[in-house]
């Protein structure tokens, strides 16, 4: 385990580009690097990785590994579980950084399996143990009802997801030095037995629900699919997107894509309207992020009141084309 | 078509906060009296998935739980759904596992199953919700592991999987036998029919322990874990939440508006 040292980023290359989310994980990837006293590593995966290895350490990497193979260029779950844990191998890194993105999600996890570590997923918060030198990983547990802090005593690497916006992103410095080490061993070609056929990019109608800067969500309280229809019009107004509890999505109201929650999108707007919905905990998990929630529900009683910064309590029936009307004669002018 | 289903029974997810309570001594969560577990949402989902392709293929569907021996509940609504079959596996050194002790159990009693096509999963646990017991489940049997689907097709020898990606969707394939992750958007699991559900009733769950799977004592010490709860809090959050009226509906949600002035 002594053998075990420094940070390494799992990073993603978007657009020709460093995903925004992985110079938030060489910002918190540093920080913690540094208080081991060890170094900061990424692994960039792709023809493109030379070509963003500058950035990597002008955003605080010490050593950027570069595994530049076209069949890289795409996340493919089998090729990228043999590129990081063959790297794993040589390197044998204490800790190891995800975004729990597409990627993050599904290759942490089975690159765990693999290598044997501690892995801890969607985590708010990581730090380093002053006693123990180890990885303190926060994460929210039972639909965000609770907040449990996860350590490996024995298992290494030490891995971690985290979503994007959850750390600030790392201050760029093009004066830091690094060093860009390519990854000479190539990917054997007989372990891929998964195939990507298609991709399908869906087709949004507006806003898309995890971009939006304004949320219009509803749940159980808005009794039929066309009065759930009447949330869009606000939506519309405001530019922003419509989204559904649970039961909303499970009534067939809104299609499951758009259900909000810990079995549903996490989203983070500057405002988050929730109208006819009561704010169970797994509803909540997906929008607390918000910057302003406003609840409009008959109950005043309602849990949705306990994390909401504004509220009507009456009847949405009434409330909802009030406000409706009110925010399309402000946009007006 | 043989399909093994992973499921877990769970704290009900939808209970109002109020009656959510932990033992932060302990770490573990203190279940309020008088609510029954439920399924994991992600895992009644799996079943569908299973359900569904057995309607298509025909086969047989073996639903595996690790709880106590409550969970023989679980394994008998799943046969009142379609299941044929269902094990609980149970034993004192099965409590309080993390991902890779669960992980090594399932992959025990999978192979006492023997042959299989697919084990499917749901994507993450609705309690704990660590989202990774699938894919080391996959790693240990040696199997590929697509995570995130909304449809399961069988396709010859392969399984073709549409799974969840943040701009849409991706169409993969992979040769059985083969792990599978299920994600609620799969669609509503079926509600469990007459027949099948008088069936299920009388049905007799086998308990598996430690010594019927093969399952070593050293794989199961909590010494041995990869990961350790070291820390369990319900978080505080005060939001005061200042409550907009006015002597009409309009007349409140003007102020409303103009209290929102500064972000729309």
């Amino acid at each position: 385990m002594d053998n075990y040292k420094g940070v390494l980023v799992c990073g993603e290359i978007t657009d020709g580009q460093l995903a925004p989310v992985t110079i938030e994980l060489l910002g918190v990837g540093r920080k913690l690097a540094d208080e081991l006293g060890e170094e900061l590593s990424i692994l960039l995966m792709g023809s493109k990785a030379g070509s963003v290895s500058k950035d990597a350490i002008a955003y605080g990497a010490d050593n950027v590994y570069t595994a530049e193979e076209s069949i890289l260029d795409t996340y493919n779950s089998d090729a990228y579980t043999q590129a990081a844990a063959n790297l794993c191998k040589k390197v044998l890194p204490s800790i190891m950084l995800f975004g729990h993105t597409d990627m993050g999600c599904d290759l942490s996890p089975r690159l765990n399996g693999r290598l044997g570590g501690g892995l801890s997923m969607e985590c708010s918060a990581l730090s380093i143990d002053p006693a123990t030198k180890m990885l303190l990983a926060t994460r929210p547990v039972f639909g965000g009802n609770a907040i449990a802090t996860m350590v490996s005593k024995a298992a290494r690497p030490q891995m971690a997801t985290m979503r994007a916006k959850t750390v600030p992103p790392a201050e760029r410095d093009d004066a830091r030095q690094g060093k860009v080490i390519p990854v000479d061993e190539k990917i054997d070609p007989s372990a891929l037995k998964i195939k990507i056929v298609e991709k399908i990019k869906e087709e949004v109608e507006g806003v898309k629900l995890e971009d939006a800067e304004f949320v219009v969500a509803g749940g159980r309280g808005m009794g039929t699919a066309a009065d759930f229809a009447k949330l869009r019009e606000l939506a519309d107004i405001l530019g922003g997107a419509v989204g559904g509890t649970r039961v909303a999505c499970d009534e067939g109201w809104a299609p499951a894509t758009l259900q909000i929650g810990q079995s549903g999108k996490v989203v983070s707007p500057k405002l988050y309207i929730a109208v006819g919905l009561s704010g169970a905990m797994a509803h909540i998990a997906g929008c607390l992020g918000s910057k302003c929630i406003v609840a409009i529900n008959k109950d005043k009683e309602a849990n949705i009141f306990n994390v909401a910064n504004l509220g009507i309590v009456g009847d949405w029936k009434e409330i909802l084309p009030a406000l409706t009307a009110k925010i399309k004669e402000k946009k007006a002018g | 078509m043989n399909i093994i289903v992973c499921v877990k029974q769970v704290l009900d997810p939808e209970i109002p906060p109020a009656k959510f309570k932990i033992d932060p001594e302990a770490k573990q969560v203190v279940p309020p009296a008088g609510v029954p577990p439920v399924i994991s949402v992600y895992d009644e989902r799996a079943l569908e998935g299973a359900c569904r392709l057995k309607d298509k293929n025909k086969g047989k569907i073996t639903v595996l739980s690790i709880g106590s021996e409550k969970a023989a509940d679980v394994i008998k609504n799943a046969i009142a759904m379609g299941a044929d079959d269902g094990f609980v596996l149970s034993d004192p050194a099965f409590e309080n596992l993390d991902s890779f002790g669960t992980a090594y159990v399932l992959s025990k009693a999978i192979q006492k199953i023997g042959a299989y096509d697919l084990v499917l999963c749901g994507r993450q646990a609705a309690d704990w919700g660590a989202g990774q017991v699938g894919s080391i489940l996959a790693e240990i049997l040696g199997i590929p592991v697509i995570t995130l689907a909304c449809d399961i097709q069988a396709a010859g020898t392969n399984v073709q999987v549409k799974r969840i990606v943040s701009d849409g969707y991706e169409i993969v394939e992979a040769p059985m036998p083969s792990l599978v992750t299920v994600s609620s958007e799969i669609g509503l699991p079926r509600l469990p029919a007459g027949v099948r559900l008088m069936m299920a009733k009388k049905k007799q769950i086998p308990i598996w322990k430690a010594q019927d799977i093969g399952a070593e004592a050293a794989q199961l010490d909590k010494g041995n874990a990869h990961t350790e709860i070291i820390g369990l809090s319900v978080p505080v959050r005060k939001t005061e939440c200042e409550i907009v009226t006015g002597a009409t509906p309009g007349e409140a949600a003007a102020n409303l508006v103009s209290k929102l002035a500064n972000l729309i």
